[in-house]
């Protein structure tokens, strides 16, 4: 053992433990830790398959949409036969999921078309939405929160948290329908529907904004006014880092997980379809057409969309997961 | 003020808290901190009851000196060390740094300052950022000051503090809490500090680790000549360190002397009761 000598006396030299075991023993756990994530994800998504299964079965049949009420029962029992709804639940099931996971997700009743293929088309419509979306909600919401964190208990805090708490609460439809009053009826600076052009997108980003903004806002003044009253913060202080580096380098940089987390989390959930945003402005998005097919009792397509959805759902879990293993030291 | 309790020092009123500024021997150096009728308060947000935790408290601590503050949880003892190295509220009354009244300086010039005082904290853990190594963690304060830390490697940093340059690339959880105590003090040596503040360095450590922490703070002192203030409810600790002790009871200083003198015969109520407190005392006493 390595020893310095203080006042004329040995002291042990503090010694770290041994970096090889122990780096090949946390591989192994971190590995471990990973495996388990996937194999429950993997799991969340069966769930969410045979879920989306079987409220397509209890929704009603659909050849009462298709043929109309005055069709015979022989010409129901047809178009039964040739969608192969008269086999057994269980034979439908393990035909779907085989479809689920080699890209086969039906065809729409209503369409006559590939669901796959449908999904593809209006997916582009989507993204760009919540993409703009979710931009201005991380611009807005993070330096909002950040900056209520920063001047807790002041008028700066309450006036953020009263924006937050707006944000919130106002019905999505309403807001959207208000700025298109202001802004495409009466001041007539942008467009109040249809897609095409960056103008076309920005009411609808806007309203898109608002929700998430509001979350985001409210959990980065929660976890940064945790991170500020952390010892270190009033170290790095003491050290003589300035303000800012030591809110956005120190303080922010270990806040970042959770918010990052519903960043994520809430991009997921508007990816699935954002109904009531995309039918306020007709944007041509999965949330369209997933109430064009509730509308038609088009159960494939619901079906579809649902699985698409929880695909992505479980891809950004995952995706959480890993942002959250390269982030923090403590995770690897 | 009246049942302050000043024992051994020299050409002082006792009865009046500037007399407090009389613990240091004058030959030992220049003042490097000075706190005079230091009043910090706190308010409560909610009741806005306001509760005072330094109550018109002085000393003065010269180059080369180690001044304890001893007290039990709640006696102000923090806030005091944090009003004086500019990070906590600084209340009223007076605190200069190296001749400098924070009260009086600009941002820029609290800034330079403030290195001029390093803190090490109780909790060393909790005082590294978790998600910065090491040598992350020197680099930044390098780049951020670079004049001011270029007189020593890394390597020989670590040498100083007694940890091996493997620890560099390892994170705070990957560290012990010696080693973790370690990285702290080495972080404030690093900035050359005049006057080292040491908020109960040793509470959050094994019995084993306290007395090397101990000894290396010691010998930073004798070694580097910066001062020391430790901020302690442990009086074996102060007393294998500190020269002089100020005693403090809900916010006042209520007896002040060199260690010797304050733990041999102690004359205020309190401190006998927290010598009376100290592990082994009734063995002492019968000794």
């Amino acid at each position: 053992m390595k020893t310095g000598t203080v006042n004329n006396v040995a002291v042990p030299m503090a010694k770290p433990g041994t970096p090889g075991k122990n780096g090949k023993k946390a591989r192994a756990g971190a590995l471990r830790r990973a495996a388990a994530r996937v194999a429950a994800l993997l799991a969340s998504l069966l769930i969410a398959l045979s879920m989306a299964f079987m409220l397509g079965r209890l929704s009603g049949d659909p050849t009462t949409t298709i043929l109309g009420p005055m069709a015979t029962p022989e010409q129901r029992e047809a178009l039964r036969h040739e969608l192969g709804l008269d086999r057994p639940l269980l034979v439908q099931y393990f035909d779907y999921l085989k479809g689920v996971f080699t890209g086969d997700l039906g065809d729409s009743l209503q369409f006559y078309q590939s669901n796959t293929s449908m999904i593809m088309d209006r997916l582009p419509f989507t993204l760009q939405l919540v993409a703009g979306g979710m931009a201005l909600a991380i611009l807005v919401g993070v330096p909002l929160g950040v900056l209520a964190a920063r001047r807790e208990g002041t008028w700066w805090d309450r006036a953020a948290s009263t924006v937050a708490l707006l944000g919130q609460s106002v019905p999505v439809f309403w807001f959207g329908m208000m700025l298109v009053v202001l802004f495409a009826v009466n001041l007539g600076w942008l467009p109040a529907g249809q897609s095409g052009t960056p103008a076309h997108l920005v009411l609808p980003a806007l309203t898109m904004s608002v929700y998430p903004m509001a979350q985001i806002a409210r959990l980065t003044r929660a976890s940064m006014s945790e991170a500020l009253a952390e010892p270190y913060i009033d170290a790095a202080k003491a050290r003589g880092i300035t303000g800012r580096r030591v809110v956005w380098r120190h303080a922010f940089k270990n806040a970042m997980m959770p918010i990052l987390t519903i960043v994520v989390l809430q991009t997921g959930i508007l990816l699935s379809g954002a109904v009531a945003v995309e039918y306020v402005y007709s944007w041509p998005g999965l949330g369209q057409l997933a109430l064009q097919a509730i509308q038609f009792r088009d159960f494939p397509l619901v079906q579809a969309i649902v699985v698409f959805g929880a695909l992505v759902f479980v891809l950004l879990n995952l995706l959480v997961d890993v942002i959250h293993s390269i982030v923090d030291p403590r995770v690897r | 003020m009246s049942d302050v309790v000043q024992k051994g020092m020299p050409g002082g009123d006792a009865r009046h808290p500037r007399a407090l500024e009389q613990t240091a021997d004058p030959e030992r150096g220049a003042p490097v901190l000075e706190v005079d009728d230091l009043v910090v308060e706190h308010r409560n947000r909610r009741t806005g009851e306001v509760f005072r935790a330094v109550d018109h408290v002085s000393l003065r601590i010269g180059a080369g000196e180690s001044v304890a503050v001893v007290g039990e949880s709640g006696s102000g003892k923090t806030t005091l060390a944090m009003a004086a190295t500019g990070l906590g509220t600084r209340g009223e009354g007076d605190i200069r740094l190296l001749g400098h009244s924070l009260s009086s300086v600009g941002r820029k010039q609290l800034r330079r300052l403030r290195p001029e005082a390093q803190v090490v904290f109780q909790d060393p853990h909790g005082s590294l950022d978790p998600r910065q190594s090491v040598l992350s963690g020197l680099r930044e304060l390098r780049s951020l000051q670079p004049e001011r830390t270029s007189w020593i490697e890394d390597t020989a940093l670590l040498e100083r503090v007694r940890l091996e340059p493997s620890i560099l690339d390892r994170y705070p959880h990957q560290l012990s809490g010696g080693q973790a105590q370690r990285v702290c003090i080495a972080r404030a040596l690093l900035m050359r500090p005049r006057l080292i503040v040491a908020d109960e360095p040793t509470s959050g450590l094994d019995v084993s680790v306290q007395a090397d922490v101990l000894a290396l703070l010691k010998e930073i002192r004798a070694t580097t000549g910066a001062a020391l203030l430790m901020i302690s409810h442990d009086l074996a600790v102060v007393r294998s360190v500190c020269d002089v002790v100020h005693v403090m009871y809900h916010g006042r200083v209520v007896e002040s002397g060199p260690c010797e003198t304050v733990f041999a015969r102690p004359e205020h109520e309190y401190t006998r009761e927290l010598l009376a407190a100290m592990p082994g005392a009734r063995w002492r006493s019968r000794q």
